[in-house]
């Protein structure tokens, strides 16, 4: 045996059959190791390096001499063989155990790379729309190569904006109604607008069927792109436009149960069909803005509205309105601070609801200075002032600025209207409608669905709940005030047995450029009280008291609704 | 560009149209190929397999360049597709004379990744594609050297503080040129040819921690200091000079080698914890880094200044969907730098979302190539050196798709192989050289065992 280890170089390989310990195998391997070219073998040419790896290999390492020996001297008894696999198995468990770490660092990194994968795939499924809709993406306007503009309508299908195509090939986009959809539908010349703009992807996707797609595509043929079905009445908006007449101001009409913006006007307004030549005098020096969506985007004094939110938060404080009462006499004086109701009325003795109905600012002031600026900053915000409102077109926030601090005057002023708070005709008329529905904002919908030109449904916006702004307690209080406004109040003027209404009235201060006072007229609203169908909103600038101006022209909506 | 007759355009957008899907027919074949070559049985199926590829990559080339002729009547497109042929052709036969044991596989996703660079930048520049294809070409050349290099020069680790004092060299030149350009050059012209030091820096560095660190067994706790401290320097220098994708990449290399060195997980998770502090301290000394993480959480905000880089990248991506507008019919030039850092948003708005998750995937596969050498390699040199590239390469992949498409914030770097820039092919084909050199010396030690086993007859 001693003899076979010395000559282990192979030459000579004992056959005895005499099995090896495995210190001896070791030893064997140590001596070829060690042998010939007087280098350890492949790939560990540096003494000392690596040893461990050598080391466990030791029995199956050859040195690069040896692999002239084309078939062992020597058959391996049973045992050798096992004791040589078992070998194999340890020194593979061994180098498995130092490949632990860069197996880790391969799954570290395989998961890496799929994180990179799944993020690619949530981005095409989830934010490329918002990056195609983007107002800074220009690349969408490449897809007008190859599609045609598509249309935008009203509920019924009526057009409210087309593009037409001459002979010669050359496109033009024409809106039927021209001025009165103006702002809400927007245009798509010198930069792009309301509809126009924030449905641009659809109107410039088209779904049509798949083969006359393809052929189009093949032939050099435009397609049509897709239609945009918005919620939009052509009679409501119709009548709501003429009935604001040349004032300047804004009417939002909304359907409380379902979101759906029924109307929206803006004036002054501007023809989309001519706003390429027009261009130069709308934005010239004329200050008339109008090209601006008052609806949403004008900031306005609220005047005698916001009294629905003091109230609102003076029911939230007491939990009742039959506690209070307040005499009237036309001017109320606190830490030498004077407030007038309008046109200086005394109002005699009030209760809550009478006090409303008469929009007396003097029992508001003191309302105010009841519940206090924390308190009606909380109702203010739970009704999403100084917040970004749901509006598919963007638009303004509402801000109510008032802190305790703020000292008594300004809370009596804030508490009836005036003060620093400014709103949206817009955000009065989504507080207008949770009222209207037992306290909860249904989400406004501008767009009902979006179809190919041949008639399937490409994506549909349903119904749904924005947000619950009030219980329905609350709502149910604030509708019988606002009911009472009607009955026997400021809103008289829409007392008719046809319908049954409520709302509030406001006749909002404001200085004019010529340093007078003028006064907004507002009135926020709903009819058929005890199953609400539709909100109005409507504010028409320096006209007067509320009742003299925007109730009449609520009145002409209501009457529109009804009798269509 | 000549101005086509109609009929001729618009051949050319139905031929596009019709060729968008070929192209992501061929790379998702190209990737089944790629995933499946451990499955199949026998030599022959592997060499059939490849040869497979071989020819989804000469179509792809050719169905790129025709596309770019068809729609720019630039006959120079098709004399370059000639060159392309040659290219492939003298990669693809010199391997196999030179080296026969070396992978085809990671040859193949070399050549397929550099096609894809080719068509893409060929579309978007055609000079820039032409520089492209002769560094190329002559970093193959030069690469054919390397794996003998490996072979015969059996004292590459005892060269340690080489590497080290010509990585941190070559990065005090960039830092000085960083600081007189106020950060706005990288890289030095040396005879018309722009060179990036910090690319060839990456291979230098890895070398470096792999020979001190296997210098003594087990690793002496004061190798891992002087480790740490050379690693330290080169991301500083780097830092300073404003290459943070670069400095990121050499830190991840850092931490991945130190951990399968020692084996020992709080190396890399000390390493981790001091990064993400070094991070935060970044964000708070230097503007431009607070910009990019600005850009990234929000680029629309910052939309004319830092923001538009990568709102012109993802408008990009978004105009693509998932399978493209097709070569031409994208707006890929409105992207800043279209051809380096931001190569991936062109691809994925004109080849498609599909073809941007198959290009993840083939780096992917390359990535894990070189991790089976790794795995599979005995000496403990190699084996770091190995993984050390891998997961420079890993990481840098990670880097400049994750930034483009805003996953991450963007650091600035190249996709490598794909991406215009000399440097950065240059340093990239070397690296893989090097990892055919590693995977030629294991095939070779594989079959001594294979030998010796049948010797000991078992």
């Amino acid at each position: 045996m001693k003899e076979r280890n010395a000559n282990v170089s192979g030459r000579d390989w004992d056959t005895d059959s005499e099995s090896l310990t495995e210190e001896e195998i070791g030893r064997d391997v140590r001596k070829i190791m060690n042998n010939g070219r007087g280098r350890p073998p492949y790939p560990d040419r540096q003494s000392g390096r690596g040893r461990r790896i050598d080391e466990i290999n030791k029995t199956v390492y050859t040195d690069e001499g040896l692999t002239s020996y084309e078939t062992p001297r020597r058959e391996l008894t049973k045992e050798d063989k096992k004791r040589l696999k078992r070998q194999e198995a340890s020194e593979r468990r061994m180098r498995r155990r130092i490949n632990a770490p860069y197996t880790f660092i391969s799954y570290a990194f395989v998961l890496v790379f799929l994180m990179l994968i799944g993020y690619l795939v949530y981005f095409n499924i989830y934010e490329r729309d918002s990056i195609q809709n983007s107002p800074y993406n220009k690349r969408q306007d490449s897809q007008t190569r190859y599609v045609t503009r598509g249309a935008i309508t009203a509920a019924d299908g009526t057009i409210l904006a087309e593009t037409h195509t001459d002979e010669s090939g050359k496109e033009s986009r024409s809106y039927p109604y021209g001025n009165e959809f103006a702002h809400v539908v927007g245009y798509d010349t010198n930069g792009k607008a309301g509809l126009e703009s924030v449905c641009n992807y659809d109107l410039l996707a088209s779904h049509y069927n798949i083969i006359d797609r393809v052929t189009n595509e093949f032939t050099g043929q435009k397609n049509p792109g897709d239609t945009v079905v918005t919620t939009l009445s052509v009679t409501l908006q119709d009548t709501a436009y003429s009935a604001l007449g040349e004032r300047r101001g804004a009417v939002v009409v909304i359907d409380p149960k379902t979101g759906d913006i029924l109307a929206m006007v803006s004036k002054p307004d501007f023809n989309p069909n001519t706003i390429a030549a027009d261009w130069n005098d709308i934005i010239s020096v004329n200050t008339n803005s109008q090209l601006v969506n008052r609806a949403i985007s004008g900031l306005y004094p609220p005047g005698s509205t916001f009294k629905i939110i003091t109230a609102l938060s003076y029911f939230q404080k007491n939990a009742t309105f039959a506690d209070f009462s307040f005499d009237c006499e036309g001017v109320l004086e606190n830490s030498g601070h004077t407030v007038h109701c309008f046109d200086q009325t005394a109002h005699g003795h009030e209760d809550f609801e009478l006090a409303f109905a008469n929009s007396c600012n003097c029992a508001f002031s003191q309302i105010g200075l009841d519940v206090g600026a924390d308190a009606l900053r909380s109702t203010a915000e739970s009704l999403l002032f100084n917040q970004t409102l749901p509006c598919l077109l963007g638009g303004k926030k509402s801000s109510f600025s008032l802190r305790a601090s703020d000292g008594n005057a300004d809370m009596m002023q804030t508490a009836f209207g005036q003060g620093d708070t400014l709103v949206t005709p817009y955000h009065m008329a989504l507080i207008a409608s949770a009222i209207a529905n037992e306290g909860v904002l249904m989400k406004p919908r501008f767009v009902k669905r979006v179809e190919s030109i041949d008639g399937n449904v490409v994506s549909k916006n349903d119904p749904e709940t924005f947000k619950t702004l009030m219980t329905r307690t609350e709502a149910d209080q604030m509708k019988n005030l606002m009911e009472k406004v009607v009955t026997n109040g400021t809103g008289s003027g829409l007392y008719t047995d046809w319908y049954s209404a409520a709302g509030k009235t406001g006749s909002a201060e404001y200085r004019r450029e010529d340093g007078q006072t003028g006064t907004h007229s507002w009135f926020v609203g709903f009819s058929n009280v005890e199953d609400p169908d539709i909100v109005v909103a409507v504010i028409a600038e320096d006209s007067g008291a509320g009742s003299t101006t925007a109730v009449p022209i609520a009145r002409e909506i209501f009457n529109s609704y009804y009798s269509s | 560009m000549i101005q086509l007759p109609s009929i001729i355009a618009n051949t050319a957008s139905v031929v596009t149209q019709l060729a968008k899907y070929l192209f992501v027919l061929l790379i998702l074949l190209f990737v089944l190929l790629d995933f499946s070559y451990f499955s199949r049985k026998g030599q022959k199926a592997k060499n059939a397999l490849v040869a497979k590829q071989i020819v989804i990559i000469f179509i792809f080339d050719t169905l790129g360049y025709v596309l770019c002729f068809l729609h720019t009547a630039n006959l120079f497109y098709i004399l370059m597709l000639g060159g392309i042929y040659a290219y492939l052709f003298v990669t693809l036969s010199g391997y196999r004379m030179m080296y026969p044991k070396s992978s085809m596989l990671l040859v193949n996703n070399m050549l397929m990744l550099l096609s894809i660079g080719f068509v893409i930048i060929g579309r978007l520049d055609l000079a820039e594609a032409l520089k492209q294809y002769v560094i190329a070409s002559g970093a193959t050349v030069l690469a054919f050297l390397v794996p003998v290099i490996i072979r015969k020069l059996h004292f590459l680790d005892k060269l340690t503080w080489l590497y080290a004092i010509l990585g941190i060299a070559s990065l005090v030149v960039v830092l000085a040129l960083a600081v007189t350009s106020r950060g706005a050059k990288l890289s030095i012209s040396i005879g018309g040819i722009t060179v990036q030091f910090s690319e060839i820096v990456k291979i230098t560095l890895v070398f470096f921690m792999a020979a001190k660190l296997t210098e003594k067994d087990p690793i002496p706790f004061r190798d891992v200091v002087i480790t740490t401290m050379v690693a330290a320097l080169h991301v500083v220098i780097l830092v300073l000079s404003t290459d943070l994708g670069t400095a990121l990449v050499f830190f991840i290399a850092y931490i991945v080698v130190i951990y399968v060195a020692t084996g020992k997980a709080v190396y890399p998770l000390a390493g981790l914890l001091g990064g993400s502090g070094a991070s935060v301290c970044a964000y708070f000394l230097f503007n431009h880094v607070r910009q990019r993480v600005e850009a990234w959480r929000n680029p629309f905000y910052n939309y004319d200044t830092t923001g538009y880089q990568i709102s012109q990248s993802l408008f990009a991506i978004g105009a693509g969907g998932w399978f493209g507008t097709g070569l031409f019919l994208g707006r890929p030039e409105t992207i800043p730098v279209a051809s380096k850092d931001f190569v991936f948003s062109a691809i994925c708005e004109e080849f498609g979302g599909v073809f941007g998750i198959a290009l993840i995937l083939i780096c992917m596969n390359t990535f894990l190539l070189i991790c089976n050498i790794s795995l599979k390699i005995e000496n403990r040199f190699y084996k770091l050196i190995a993984l050390g590239l891998g997961a420079e390469y890993g990481f840098q992949v990670f880097l400049t798709i994750g930034g483009v498409t805003k996953f991450i914030p963007m650091t600035g770097i190249t996709l490598p192989l794909v991406s215009y820039g000399g440097s950065s092919v240059l340093s990239t084909i070397i690296l893989l050289a090097i990892i055919q050199g590693l995977y030629i010396l294991r095939e070779d030690e594989g079959e001594e065992r294979e030998r010796e086993r049948k010797r000991l007859g078992y």
